[in-house]
């Protein structure tokens, strides 16, 4: 009788505990720029988190997820750490994921490790920035990720002096020195280096240098957007393209939003980053689809939403090795072991620095069908980001 | 207690000084109102923190702006000589705050000063451009000062000691938040007693009629300068202020958005009266935090009409409207 009993309440608790299973759900930070100077970064992330999320439910291991979104409206790191600060402590999320601008992901570190939050940076592309803040993990890409092996390719095909032109500020000179150091190890000739300011009205000046300097390529750093189509723009006016002057680049000028609106002036074009939507894996097809399906036919993947639907395909994994638990510590152990097949090609962590490594790909701007696409013309295999300047 | 009536008739300017500075209930009311945030709002200490060190900027702005009719839209420089000074002291070794903030607005003020001899001989659209200027000059200055001030990616490794030796930062900003309620509370009541001095009616001359107090004795450059250092130096205390809580510093503190948006704080609360630079921080942060939480990607449509609105039917700013509503009750009251 006695055993029966304890069965039966055994049965009883058992069907308790698992009526109980409707847990609470996961909640995941999501901080962004949705308006300011970059309001097409949150769209991207959102696309592809919605897109994300419909494809594989918003359902892990018994915890729905739950998103919180937050707008940084561009470089404000005094706001976005009391974002971080108030997602954690009030809206109490597992994890956040998101944060562009190197300022911003520098003032969220010391938040995230306080509190032992773990950060998915899905931008700034600034190298060394999270090696103090053990609870990031970059989905991203760094620029010296990028600029280095363009550099190295450079000399092996056959470019034999550059000059380098950057827009005066961190991310420009970043893009610089990574491909001058790159470049002249390599044995190639650096013709001139010429700083730009930040907001340049006119071009012609620089494009004068280009011509006395006859160099064999132009390797250019410019904010994307006005900048660097003004850029391009009187680049192709003073017929440097035809005079068949290279034109190099990191990705960052050509990347998907902007590149149907820099129009013909681009093609032609050289440059290395680590995502094309015109990539070609059936993972990127179905990802370049289902962009589309949410955001509307115009809408085109880039870097943001691939690094947002990458962090959250890693969330997912991590939710379901824990069984529906993200404890920090653990999570961060799991994080330096993911390595996966996402839409940009394989990628995976650093255990040591936490940081993406991945392919880079030189990609050449080609029409297609009334529109530009940045075409991979040579691929080098699993590049890690260096650790500073 | 002598009553307002009796102190026209008397017109003992003693007795009028000390009738303008008497303390009056609502501001016991309103400071303690701040102070029961901590115990009211315990998770939006973050956010009340930032809110009094905008506030504490809009107030070094309302010297220049309400009492002195002197625009500028480049304050922002000031604030942000402040913070780096008290984030580059906390990087390299100075960790105490009390005495980094004292530095932060000492530096300031002395680049105020510095600008102020230019300044004072300017006036209406001369004055904006010259400030405008100052504003973008030290912005791309500290661009270009990468070693210094870690350019567009920011001062990082800012590291700052607890306050008093007792008071840790922590998470939720309690420390952050008293600390800088605190320091804002010194700062106003000085600025308080300096608009009720005779130097402060000087300085509402200038505001009123520049060419016509130079008969009354007063040197008007001379008083420009001062009310300039001084306002310099408390943007000065409040960037440091930022700088210690966040332990962070970002070029955007010299930016021309800040310059413009506490400029926008302290029309939306009500230029020329102390109060009003603290209530519209108070008003547009917790607005800008409302809304872009509950719409992250349009809310800036709503932070554009609740502008439009209150500079179009509310002429004083909110302490504006509600200081003429409370005198129109209170007569009618009376009359009867």
């Amino acid at each position: 009788m006695t055993t029966k009993f304890a069965l039966v309440a055994a049965a009883v608790l058992i069907a308790g505990s698992t009526a109980q299973a409707a847990e609470p759900p996961l909640k995941i930070g999501i901080v962004s720029s949705y308006t300011g100077p970059s309001p097409m970064n949150g769209r991207a992330l959102d696309q592809a988190l919605d897109f994300y999320m419909k494809q594989n439910g918003d359902t892990v291991a018994g915890r729905k997820i739950e998103l919180i979104k937050r707008d940084t409206g561009g470089p404000a790191p005094d706001l976005v750490k009391r974002q971080v600060q108030e997602l954690i402590v009030r809206d109490k999320v597992d994890l956040i994921i998101g944060l562009d601008y190197t300022p911003n992901v520098l003032a969220a570190g010391p938040v995230s490790t306080q509190a032992k939050t773990p950060i998915l940076v899905v931008n700034g592309a600034t190298a060394g920035i999270i090696a103090n803040a053990p609870y990031m993990a970059r989905f991203g890409f760094t620029t010296g990720q990028i600029a280095a092996p363009l550099g190295q390719w450079a000399v092996k095909n056959g470019i034999k002096s550059t000059i380098v032109m950057y827009a005066d500020y961190g991310p420009g000179i970043d893009a610089g020195t990574f491909y001058k150091r790159a470049y002249t190890e390599a044995g190639g000739k650096i013709a001139d280096e010429v700083k730009m300011p930040l907001q340049n009205p006119d071009f012609s000046a620089y494009i004068q240098r280009i011509r006395d300097a006859k160099p064999d390529a132009v390797f250019v750093f410019l904010p994307s957007g006005a900048q660097s189509n003004a850029f391009l723009k009187a680049y192709k006016d003073a017929g440097l393209f035809d005079a068949g002057v290279k034109l190099l680049a990191t990705g960052d000028l050509t990347d998907e939003p902007s590149l149907d609106a820099i129009g013909d002036a681009a093609v032609g074009m050289i440059t290395a980053y680590h995502y094309s939507d015109a990539h070609d894996s059936p993972l990127n097809a179905a990802f370049v689809k289902g962009v589309k399906e949410v955001g509307g036919p115009d809408a085109r993947p880039d870097f943001f939403s691939v690094a947002g639907w990458d962090a959250m395909h890693a969330v997912y994994d991590l939710v379901k090795a824990q069984n529906g638990k993200l404890d920090p510590d653990k999570t961060m152990e799991l994080i330096k072991q993911v390595k996966f097949e996402s839409p940009r090609g394989p990628i995976m962590i650093d255990p040591e620095t936490r940081d993406i490594v991945q392919n880079v790909y030189i990609r050449r701007v080609e029409k297609r069908d009334g529109h530009l696409y940045n075409v991979e013309i040579d691929t080098i295999p699993m590049v890690k980001s260096p650790s500073g300047r | 207690m002598v009553s307002r009536a009796m102190v026209t008739e008397a017109a003992s300017p003693r007795a009028i000084f000390a009738e303008h500075e008497r303390w009056r209930w609502p501001e016991t009311v309103f400071w303690l109102a701040a102070l029961s945030v901590v115990y009211l709002f315990p998770e939006y200490l973050t956010l009340a923190s930032q809110v009094v060190i905008s506030g504490l900027f809009a107030l070094s702005l309302d010297l220049l702006l309400g009492y002195t009719g002197m625009a500028s839209l480049g304050h922002a420089a000031f604030f942000g000589l402040g913070a780096y000074t008290a984030g580059l002291l906390g990087k390299h070794g100075w960790h105490e705050p009390l005495s980094g903030l004292v530095v932060a607005g000492l530096v300031a003020g002395a680049v105020g000063l510095v600008c102020s001899l230019v300044i004072a001989r300017l006036q209406s659209i001369a004055l904006l451009m010259v400030t405008l200027g100052i504003g973008v000059m030290l912005h791309e200055g500290a661009n270009q000062a990468q070693s210094l001030t870690g350019g567009d990616d920011g001062l990082q490794g800012v590291d700052i000691a607890p306050v008093l030796g007792l008071f840790d930062w922590d998470i939720f900003g309690r420390t952050a938040f008293l600390y800088a309620l605190a320091i804002a509370f010194l700062c106003f009541l000085a600025a308080r007693r300096l608009v009720h001095s005779p130097f402060g009616l000087s300085l509402r001359g200038i505001k009123e009629n520049t060419k016509r107090v130079p008969s009354l004795g007063i040197k008007v450059r001379s008083r420009v300068i001062a009310i300039f250092t001084i306002s310099a130096a408390l943007a000065g205390v409040a960037g440091g202020l930022l700088a210690q809580t966040t332990q962070f510093v970002g070029l955007e503190v010299l930016s021309f958005d800040r310059s413009a948006g506490v400029l926008i704080m302290l029309v939306l609360g009500g230029a020329g009266t102390l109060y009003g630079a603290f209530v519209g921080a108070a008003l547009f942060m917790i607005a800008k935090d409302f809304l872009s939480a509950s719409d992250p990607v349009y809310w800036y449509f709503w932070i554009g009409l609740l502008l439009c609105v209150v500079v179009a039917f509310g002429k004083g700013g909110v302490v504006g409207v509600t200081t003429r509503a409370w005198a129109a009750i209170f007569r009618r009251g009376g009359a009867k």
